[in-house]
């Protein structure tokens, strides 16, 4: 929402929700009166100064933005072609770009005069970014959580309660990020009168693709304009995870229109896309309707929503937004994907050539950047959007590196 | 007039009300499809919601979602539910409705599914994840084959948008009695029974309740105001525990309402 003054030439979602054939509405009857409530309170929300004015102090003062683009000298001399950037959404309060939309929506949800807020999570990072914002904004907070990741994201569950949200065990399915959504869908449901429904990425029926892409927004207009203050041009190259796609749909948005502007997407391919064991819904999936919404999705010949698998909680997910559906169609973003194996070794990469701990899912994002970096040139530019930071990873990556001695 | 609309007036009009039993297709297998809708058939049902297993069925509470993952474990898939209700269909004499979430019908291809349901002899087809906005090309390809898309109206729905829906509706109404998913209830809201009697004033077509009906009491109640019901959950759990008793029990109830009423 800050600084939307660039002209944009593409514009989506049309009226029905749709970004080209994929998103809409595929909701019970029930959601559908507050679907259209949310949509008419965000148009007004969204032309009401007092209300842009109040969600740029907190992400100022609050979340820390601007945060900064960050030339990252050591990690363009180890790739040894383009000159690269690093976006530090890792440096927003709660580590993540999670929080740009956690605090938009709890702040449209109040103004609303909706007092319950409910989540979904998978590694916790959404659910942990929701609470804190409806601690900061006294509302109520309930996070939907798999049984599988409560277990394995302890920590994250006992920091959610810290903040004062209760989080609900969901046992239904396979325990784990698709089974939670469900859940909390089924809640919102039953609820929708008083509450609003948090979704944590660029998915869901509209509005909420499109409401999640402008809170994520800020990230790509502000990497516009710093890379322009530091380089005098646009990057060659913009590269971002992909997971539900909020952190890399904000990235990419402002340069749609900037055609010279290579976008990249990177999917986890979790033990490689080969194995079948992977969470690349773009590179390994076909389009159907999940959650709400058309769009690329993991699934069998039936139509049966098959399980995602990654190293990283925060990929872990079966679909891929509708507008990146639509990007992949048309062609003006590169999907690719980065396996679990890659995206440790970037992790590592970046510890130890910037001091600089990335989240699981960002290395992905890292991996395949330098990669592309290497084969460019020393005066062109790729700029990476490190979404989060790693602390929450550092039980899993040691797990994962365990394979040998424990030692990195 | 619509086949299911036929059978639900012959209902209304032989003094109870319709009754729909839902059961899941695949739970404890497909072979026992035959045997689960001849008893219905025999019991008294007017007509049989069969639903089709999903993955991620967001609209339902656990009994469903667990029957679902019993039909799937089982292997069942939409096209094999079609084929063996075109094996089944000259014994069952009472419409049969397919509840199916969208997915597996995107992925069948939807003209082709709109194809096979007439060919198998299927009266209607309900996807509770296909609103109002977004259900014309289905209604096309249903309409097409000769194929109500039955509508779902929550009663809590503002007026204007019930209006609208129940202008589109075909076959019946589905009137949505709370707000929330699938399963069992004691109770309903207050308002329920007037919002019913505004909803049976605007149709022209039956209005049959659903969601949360579960007990006899329950269906004789809604039976008086509605021109049927619709159990789900009960009707899964007590074929699921073989329960048989109980649910001719539940189909029995829906006979002599207006009697029962004076
Ligand atoms: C740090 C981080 N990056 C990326 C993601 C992936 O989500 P999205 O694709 O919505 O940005 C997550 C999700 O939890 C995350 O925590």
């Amino acid at each position: 929402m800050v600084n939307t003054k660039e002209k944009n030439i593409y514009q989506a979602p049309d009226k029905a929700g749709r970004f080209g054939e994929y998103g809409g509405r595929f909701v019970p009857e029930t959601l559908m009166p507050a679907l259209l409530e949310l949509e008419t309170a965000y148009r007004d929300a969204k032309e009401d100064p007092k209300f842009v004015e109040k969600l740029d102090h907190y992400l100022k003062d609050y979340v820390g933005r601007e945060n900064p683009l960050y030339f990252a000298e050591r990690l363009t001399e180890a790739a040894g072609g383009a000159k690269v950037y690093l976006k530090r959404e890792d440096l927003n309060h709660t580590g993540a770009h999670k929080i740009n939309n956690a605090i938009g929506q709890a702040l449209l949800a109040k103004r609303m005069g909706k007092t319950k807020i409910i989540a979904e999570t998978g590694a916790g990072q959404h659910g942990v970014a929701t609470a804190t914002a409806c601690a900061l904004l006294d509302m109520e907070c309930l996070v939907f959580m798999g049984k599988e990741d409560i277990r394995r994201q302890e920590l994250n569950v006992f920091r959610m309660e810290l903040l004062g949200a209760s989080v609900v065990s969901v046992d239904q399915g396979s325990g784990t990020l698709k089974d939670a959504v469900n859940e909390a869908l089924r809640y919102w449901v039953a609820n929708v009168s008083d509450t609003h429904y948090v979704i944590g990425s660029a998915l869901g029926p509209h509005p909420f693709p499109e409401i999640v892409r402008d809170f994520q927004r800020v990230i790509g207009v502000e990497t516009r304009h710093q890379i322009l203050e530091k380089e005098g041009r646009l990057p060659d190259a913009v590269v971002a995870c992909v997971g539900g796609g909020s952190n890399s749909i904000g990235m990419f948005h402002p340069f749609v229109d900037d055609t010279e502007v290579a976008l990249y997407g990177v999917e986890a391919a979790g033990s490689g896309i080969e194995t079948g064991k992977h969470a690349a819904a773009l590179t390994g999936g076909r389009p159907g309707a999940l959650h709400g919404a058309f769009m690329y999705l993991l699934q069998d010949e039936a139509g049966q929503i098959n399980e995602a698998h990654s190293i990283s909680a925060g990929l872990d997910y079966p679909g891929a937004g509708p507008e990146h559906s639509h990007f992949r169609d048309t062609g003006r973003v590169t999907y690719t994907s980065v396996t679990d194996e890659q995206a440790l070794e970037a992790l590592k990469m970046l510890s130890r050539k910037e001091g600089i701990l990335p989240a699981l899912e960002s290395s992905h994002a890292v991996h395949y950047a330098v990669e592309l970096a290497s084969g460019m040139s020393s005066d062109e530019i790729v700029v990476i959007c490190l979404s989060g930071r790693g602390d929450k990873d550092v039980m899993t990556v040691r797990d994962a590196l365990k394979g040998g001695n424990g030692h990195v | 007039m619509s086949e299911i609309t036929k059978a639900i007036l012959e209902a209304r009009e032989s003094g109870g009300c319709a009754f729909v039993p839902y059961i899941m297709a695949g739970d404890g297998g497909l072979g026992r499809l035959k045997e689960d809708l001849l008893f219905l058939q025999e019991a008294g049902a007017t007509a049989v919601e069969l639903g089709i297993p999903f993955s991620d069925p967001a609209a339902d509470g656990p009994v469903i979602q667990e029957a679902g993952l019993r039909a799937l474990a089982a292997g069942t898939t939409l096209k094999a539910v079609i084929e063996e209700v075109k094996v089944i269909r000259d014994d069952v004499h009472i419409p049969i409705i397919f509840m199916t979430y969208l997915n597996p019908v995107l992925s069948y291809g939807m003209a082709g599914f709109a194809n096979d349901c007439q060919e198998a002899g299927i009266a209607g087809v309900i996807v509770p994840d296909v609103p109002f906005e977004e259900s014309e090309p289905l209604e096309d390809c249903l309409r097409m084959n000769g194929i109500d898309l039955i509508r779902l109206i929550p009663l809590s729905a503002p007026e204007e948008r019930i209006r609208k829906i129940a202008e589109a509706a075909e076959g019946f109404i589905y009137a949505v009695t709370v707000d929330g998913i699938t399963g069992v209830r004691d109770s309903f809201g207050g308002t329920t029974d007037s919002r019913l009697e505004q909803l049976k004033e605007m149709a022209t077509i039956p209005v049959l309740a659903g969601f949360g009906i579960s007990a006899p009491d329950q269906v004789r109640d809604f039976g008086r105001t509605a021109d049927g019901v619709i159990v789900g959950s009960a009707i899964v759990d007590a074929l699921h525990r073989e329960d048989r008793e109980l649910i001719k029990e539940l189909i029995s109830s829906a006979k002599n309402i207006a009697v029962a009423a004076e």
